[in-house]
C-alpha cells in the first residue's frame, strides 16, 4: 500500500521537527544572559553550589558548543530534559502529569466549537441573506475580538458569582467523596466554563468557515440532483452536503491545535485548571526556565502528532486527494 | 522616467486618476458600514490615547482612593479603584499607548520577517523555496504563545522584547500568504516583460510583485495589529508584560485575585482590549471586501 510508504515518511520528517524542537531549546539555553548553569538550576531557586557545579558537569558545560549540544541531545533520548528544583521532580515527569487535564480542555472546546459552529454554519448558509447570517458575522468577529483569559473572567463573574451554577476555578472539588462516576460529573461540571471559554474564540471561525463552505457545496451539481431527486431538505443538507462542506472545517481543525494549545495557558491559568497551561505560568513566576522549555518541547510534540493525525486522517476521510503533496 | 514601465496601471499607491482601483476601493470601504465604525471606534481609542493624559492628569500607579472603590462611589475615580487604590480610569487612558504601540510594532515586525521569507520562497522556488518553508513549519509546529512567553521570560521582559517576540512567533502565516501570492504573480506577463527589459531579481520583487501582491498583504497586515495586541495583553496577563509600564493586559493581570472583589478593575480594561481589536478587525473586514472583492465570504 501506498499509505504504509506515506506513514513512514511523515513520521520521519515528523522526528526531524522533534529534533529541531530540541535543537531550539538547547540555542535557547545558550543565548539566554548568564550563566547557563544558573539558568537551567532556575534563578528562584535556593540552588547550591553544589547543585551547579553537578550542572555544570552533567551538562559538560566546560565543553566546545557542539559537543554540549550532542551531551544535551543524549540526555533528552534517554528521556532527561532535567530537573525542576523549584517543583522538585525530573522536568518530563512533571509535564506529562499534566498533559491530560489539558487534553481533556482542548478535546472538549474543540468538540463544543465544531458541533456549534457546523451547526450555525450550516444554519447560515441556508439563508445566506438572513439576519441570523448577518449575526453570525458579528459574533464571528466577537469571538475573535475578545481576549479568551477575559472572556473566561467575564463568564466567572457572570455564571459563578453572580449566578453560581459553576465552580470559580479547579478541576475537581477535594472535599467531595463519591465514587468514580459522581467523580466524574464533577470534573465535566468545573469543564463547562473553561472548554466554553476556550471553544468560543472557535465557534465562530467554525461557523464562518463552515458557512462559505457550505454555501459553495450546495451550489454543486449532486447538491441539485439530490434536491430533483425529491429528498427532504434535512436529507440534502445534513447527509449530502454537510458532509463535503465539512472536510475543510476539520484540516483547520487539526491545524488549530497549537494556537489551542495557547489558548489553553490562558484559560487554565484564569481557571486553575491543573494542566500545561498552569504550569506554564507558575514557572514562569517562579523563573524555572528547565520546566519551561520541557513544556515548550512536549507541547511541541503534540502539535507535530495533532498535524500527523489530521493529515492522515484528511487523506482516509477523502479518497480524492492523491498523496501528491508527499 | 524608469518607474513607469515597472508595471502600468498597477503599481501606483496614490494615483492621480478619477477612478483608479485604489479610488474605487476607498469608496467600497467608505460605504462599509462595519468598517467605517470600525475606523470610528479605532480613531476615539487612538484619540483618547493622546489627548486623555493632558485632559485627566491622575498617575495610573498612584494610590488616589480607598481600595475596591465600586464606579460612581466617588466621583474623584468615576471608574472605580483597584485593590490597592489605583484609580482605573487613568489606567485606561495611560494604559492605552503601550498597547498600541506594542501591537503596532509587534505586527510591523511580523510583516517584515513574514514578507521577506515568503517574497524570497515565493520567487525564488526550488531549494530556497524549500529551505525557507521547512522553517516555516518548524515555527509553525511551536505553539505561538507559549514559544512568546519563553523567549520574554528568557530575555527579561521590556516592550521591546514583548513586541519583538510577538513578531517571531507570528510571522509564518504572512510568510505563507505572500509566498502563495508571489507563486501567483511572478507567472504574469508584466513580470516576464520587466525581466525582458532586464530589470534584476530585487528589483522585480520589490518593485514589480511586491506592489502588486499588496491588497491581500494589507488585509493581513491589519488583521496581524489586533492577533499581537491580544498577545501583548496575554502576556501581560500572565506576568510577563513590562512591570513598570502601565498597559490594559498589566491591569487584568494585577487584578485577577480580586476578580469577584472588584469586576470593574478586570471588565473595563478587558472592554478595551476587545473594542480595540473589534475596531481593528472591523477595518481589516473591510479592507478585504473594498480590496479584494472576488474573496469576500472568506
Amino acid at each position: 500500500m501506498r499509505i504504509a510508504g506515506l506513514i513512514v515518511k511523515r513520521l520521519f520528517y515528523a522526528a526531524a521537527l522533534v529534533l529541531a524542537v530540541l535543537v531550539l531549546n538547547f540555542l535557547l539555553i545558550q543565548l539566554a544572559p548568564g550563566d547557563p548553569a544558573d539558568f537551567i538550576a532556575g534563578q528562584m531557586g535556593g540552588v547550591t553550589q553544589e547543585i551547579l557545579e553537578s550542572i555544570r558537569k552533567d551538562y559538560g558545560l566546560d565543553r566546545p558548543l557542539l559537543e554540549q549540544l550532542w551531551i544535551y541531545l543524549k540526555r533528552a533520548a534517554t528521556g532527561d530534559l532535567g530537573y525542576s528544583y523549584y517543583f522538585n521532580s525530573p522536568v518530563v515527569t512533571l509535564v506529562v502529569s499534566r498533559i491530560p487535564a489539558t487534553i481533556l480542555l482542548i478535546l472538549s472546546a474543540t468538540v463544543i466549537a465544531l458541533v456549534l459552529g457546523t451547526w450555525m454554519g450550516v444554519m447560515a448558509a441556508r439563508r445566506p441573506e438572513s439576519w441570523f447570517s448577518s449575526l453570525l458575522t458579528v459574533f464571528a468577529l466577537v469571538g475573535y475580538s475578545a481576549p479568551a483569559f477575559w472572556t473566561g473572567m467575564m463568564l466567572i463573574i457572570l455564571l459563578a458569582s453572580v449566578i453560581p451554577i459553576f465552580p470559580v476555578s479547579g478541576m475537581y472539588d477535594i472535599t467531595l467523596k463519591t465514587g468514580p462516576l459522581g467523580h466524574a460529573v464533577d470534573v465535566a461540571h468545573h469543564l463547562v466554563l473553561p472548554s466554553l471559554t476556550l471553544g468560543i474564540i472557535y465557534i465562530a471561525q467554525y461557523a464562518r468557515l463552515s458557512r462559505a463552505s457550505m454555501l459553495e457545496v450546495l451550489s454543486a451539481d449532486y447538491v441539485r440532483t439530490a434536491r430533483a431527486k425529491g429528498l427532504s431538505e434535512r436529507v440534502v443538507v445534513f447527509k449530502h452536503a454537510l458532509r463535503n462542506a465539512i472536510l475543510p472545517v476539520i484540516t483547520v481543525t487539526g491545524l488549530h491545535f497549537g494556537h489551542l494549545l495557547s489558548g489553553a495557558v490562558l484559560v487554565e491559568s484564569v481557571f486553575n485548571w491543573p494542566g500545561l497551561g498552569t504550569l506554564a505560568y507558575d514557572s514562569i513566576l517562579r523563573r524555572d526556565y528547565t520546566t519551561i522549555l520541557g513544556l515548550l518541547f512536549f507541547a511541541s510534540l503534540m502539535v507535530v502528532a495533532a498535524n500527523l493525525v489530521t493529515d492522515l486522517c484528511y487523506r482516509l476521510a477523502d479518497p480524492r486527494i492523491k498523496s501528491s503533496r508527499g | 522616467m524608469s518607474d513607469k514601465t515597472t508595471a502600468p496601471g498597477h503599481a501606483e499607491i496614490t494615483p492621480p486618476q478619477a477612478s483608479s482601483p485604489t479610488r474605487e476601493a476607498l469608496a467600497m470601504f467608505v460605504r462599509n458600514r462595519a468598517a467605517v465604525l470600525g475606523l470610528l471606534l479605532l480613531a476615539f481609542v487612538i484619540g483618547a490615547t493622546f489627548a486623555g493624559p493632558f485632559l485627566y492628569r491622575v498617575d495610573p500607579f498612584a494610590v488616589v482612593g480607598a481600595p475596591f472603590t465600586a464606579p460612581g462611589d466617588d466621583m474623584d475615580v468615576p471608574l472605580g479603584t483597584d485593590h490597592i487604590g489605583r484609580d482605573i480610569l487613568a489606567g485606561l487612558i495611560k494604559g492605552g499607548g503601550p498597547t498600541l504601540a506594542v501591537g503596532l510594532s509587534a505586527a510591523l515586525i511580523t510583516v517584515f520577517i513574514g514578507v521577506l521569507v515568503g517574497a524570497l520562497s515565493g520567487y525564488y522556488g526550488g531549494f530556497v523555496d524549500e529551505a525557507l518553508m521547512r522553517f516555516t513549519e518548524f515555527f509553525q509546529v511551536l505553539p505561538p504563545l507559549i514559544l512568546a512567553m519563553v523567549l520574554v521570560a528568557i530575555f527579561t521582559p521590556s516592550l521591546a522584547t514583548i513586541a519583538i517576540a510577538i513578531g517571531v512567533v507570528s510571522w509564518p502565516a504572512t510568510a505563507r500568504l505572500t509566498r502563495a501570492e508571489f507563486l501567483k504573480i511572478r507567472e504574469l506577463e508584466y513580470v516576464k516583460a520587466a525581466r525582458t527589459i532586464g530589470a534584476n531579481d530585487k528589483r522585480i520583487i520589490w518593485r514589480v510583485i511586491l506592489p502588486n501582491a499588496l491588497p491581500p498583504l494589507i488585509v493581513s497586515a491589519t488583521l496581524v495589529v489586533g492577533v499581537a495586541i491580544l498577545f501583548e495583553a496575554g502576556l501581560s496577563f500572565l506576568g510577563l508584560g513590562d512591570p513598570n509600564v502601565m498597559s490594559w493586559g498589566l491591569m487584568i493581570g494585577s487584578s485577577r485575585q480580586y476578580i469577584l472583589d472588584a469586576w470593574w478593575s478586570i471588565t473595563f480594561p478587558g472592554l478595551a482590549i476587545f473594542l480595540t481589536v473589534l475596531s481593528v478587525s472591523l477595518i481589516g473586514d473591510g479592507l478585504n471586501d473594498a480590496l479584494n472583492p472576488r474573496l469576500r465570504e472568506r
